[in-house]
């Protein structure tokens, strides 16, 4: 059977490869397809669960069924009385200034580091590498006393803080290795029009390293906006509290109010999840830079 | 021409004279370093000495304690179990993750219509907090009306709901083994795309020249795959023993670490402690930290001499 159409000797090889796995692919894409569509549905189940939970109307939440028989959105129309959108204000305020404190920090030593050798860079690219593997959790009680002494606690400051701190070293690499794949040689043209290396990074590289400072601002805002070990330390008052430290307080001793706590899981998730998906194929390369670049 | 070759060389003079040479690079490192100090050094240097305060449960210092708050962190009866638990936790967990996700990243790296779909699935236990993830799972086990508890009914696996069987978080052993599960279902979204990176970086000539030597769909698994894949899979490896050791929420919002502290691990413990008793609290961070300080030795050793093997 093969070889019985000679065309040409170059496209006989491609031919055959193209025709042969063809039937067999079929079959074999059908079944890797079915494997991986089901794994991704059983990685979705607990959000499905949530967003069910968070539908069921109050006298059916403890049914035991799949699904309710009628869903209620009042749920997510209540949790706003219980002072649930002053909670996810402070979410907003400390994801979006850790946000901007990190790229006001991470751009300039990213782009540096990227354009120069200068002594004690190699240092410098350590102690940002060894930050990145060090959390929060591990030096929590260093952290709450170093804000209590600063009286820094309920202070959406102090979060800002931590947060950029911690997540900075992801958008160091991040932006180093975008500022790195520009030419320099662009810059010195600009250089030869007597720009300073201010103007030649905000004017010239930054808008071609665009892509990795979205990846750093979205990576950095949602890590923050999940944080919850160091809030629930740093915060003692419900009217400073973000919003992960209010929804477990939702969790009391005898009771636990499950209905406002996945009305309020699924508001903060779902944009994150979106947000996460835009820069999915971009969040291995800054987890693990230090180490594959 | 001369003439702007002898500007362009004032002013790249001018420019190398304005600012202190030796001082440029601190105007441009130096916000970062700053942070860091802050947020992350500061903080070890204040643990390290909290560890050896006394320090009441009100927050006044009493006074230098010697090394009396890790005597008394030794002398917990639970400590023992919480250490044995802890090394359960760390191994199973990185264990399983890294095993599952070996098979995951595979089967994700398969050419099939809406691959970029499924991938995206995959992501929600990653970027969703992983706190609300474990209260679901903590919803899903009620005894009453869990929905893992229908399942596993409707099964016919359980007989009765509200028993001791359906009451998975009840008992120590049986809502540890679920904790366990659940870090192990958040845990392999990151380890499958840190390996599936590593797959894509494999050359595609290398499958070819072992399908010319007819190596079959194992042996090529086995003698290629693997081993290219070891440095995204060593990385990989290593993060998730620091994150997983370092895992807070999923317990706390399963368990609280109870009933006591019997489904603790050295980090749930260390918060438990810094309710009441912060210097013994410090002291097992200070522990903690220690290891943590042992497994980023390591991944350092991994990777710079992985970058050096690259040069």
């Amino acid at each position: 059977m093969e070889g019985v159409v000679p065309a040409s000797p170059t496209s006989l090889p491609r031919a055959l490869e193209r025709r042969r796995p063809a039937r067999r692919l079929r079959n074999r894409t059908l079944i890797f397809a079915g494997l991986a569509y089901l794994t991704g549905i059983f990685f979705l189940l607990p959000y499905i669960e949530m967003i069910i939970s968070a539908l069921r109307p109050q006298n059916q939440l403890l049914d035991r069924d799949y699904l309710p028989r009628r869903f209620a959105w009042h749920n997510f129309i209540d949790i706003w009385s219980t002072g649930f959108g002053n909670n996810l204000r402070i979410s907003l305020e400390v994801a979006a200034g850790a946000t901007i404190l990190v790229l006001l920090v991470a751009v300039p030593a990213a782009y540096y580091t990227a354009r120069q050798r200068f002594p004690g860079r190699n240092l410098f690219l350590l102690l940002v590498l060894v930050t990145q593997m060090f959390q929060p959790t591990a030096m929590l009680v260093g952290i709450y006393r170093e804000f209590l002494s600063f009286d820094l606690l309920d202070s959406v400051f102090a979060l800002i803080l931590v947060n950029a701190g911690f997540n900075m070293a992801f958008a160091v690499w991040i932006l180093s290795a975008y500022v790195s794949a520009i030419p320099a040689e662009l810059e010195e043209a600009a250089f030869i029009d007597g720009t300073s290396r201010i103007g030649a990074m905000l004017r010239i590289t930054l808008p071609l390293a665009l892509p990795g400072i979205v990846t750093a601002l979205i990576f950095t805002f949602i890590s923050a906006w999940n944080e919850f070990i160091v809030a629930l330390t740093l915060t003692t008052a419900p009217q400073t509290e973000p919003l992960t430290v209010t929804l477990n307080s939702y969790i009391g001793e005898y009771r636990v109010d499950w209905s406002h706590l996945f009305a309020g899981s699924v508001i903060a998730i779902i944009p994150v999840i979106i947000l996460f998906a835009l820069i999915e194929g971009k969040v291995v390369s800054g987890l693990t830079a230090g180490a594959i670049k | 021409m001369g003439v702007v070759a002898a500007e362009n060389a004032a002013g790249r003079m001018r420019r190398r004279i304005c600012p202190p040479a030796r001082l440029a690079p601190l105007l441009w490192v130096g916000p970062a370093i700053l942070l860091i100090m802050l947020v992350v050094v500061w903080p070890v240097i204040i643990m390290i000495r909290t560890a050896f305060q006394h320090i009441s449960p009100d927050g006044f210092i009493l006074g230098w304690a010697g090394f009396r708050n890790f005597t008394y962190l030794w002398q917990e009866p639970d400590l023992p179990g919480i250490l044995i638990r802890t090394v359960i936790w760390v191994v199973s967990i990185v264990a399983c993750t890294m095993l599952i996700s070996l098979v995951l990243a595979q089967l994700f790296n398969q050419r099939f219509p809406g691959r970029r779909v499924a991938r995206w699935a995959l992501i929600a236990p990653w970027a969703a907090s992983v706190m609300m993830t474990a209260l679901v799972f903590r919803w899903a086990l009620d005894a009453n009306n869990g929905v893992i508890n229908i399942f596993l009914h409707d099964l016919g696996l359980l007989k009765h709901f509200n028993t001791n069987a359906s009451d998975w978080l009840g008992s120590p052993s049986s809502a540890f083994a679920w904790m366990i599960v659940v870090a192990i279902f958040v845990s392999i979204p990151f380890s499958t795309y840190a390996l599936l990176a590593g797959l894509q970086s494999i050359p595609s000539d290398v499958y070819e020249a072992a399908k010319v030597d007819g190596a079959g769909h194992w042996r090529t698994y086995r003698a290629i795959t693997l081993p290219m894949l070891r440095p995204a899979f060593i990385v990989a490896l290593l993060i998730n023993v620091i994150n997983v050791f370092n895992s807070f929420p999923i317990i706390w919002e399963m368990t609280r670490g109870g009933p006591g502290h019997r489904t603790s691990t050295t980090t749930t413990f260390m918060y438990q402690l810094k309710q009441s008793y912060i210097g013994e609290s410090a002291a097992m961070s200070v522990i903690n930290f220690g290891m943590v300080v042992l497994i980023v030795l390591l991944y350092l050793r991994v990777t710079l001499w992985g970058q050096e093997e690259a040069r």
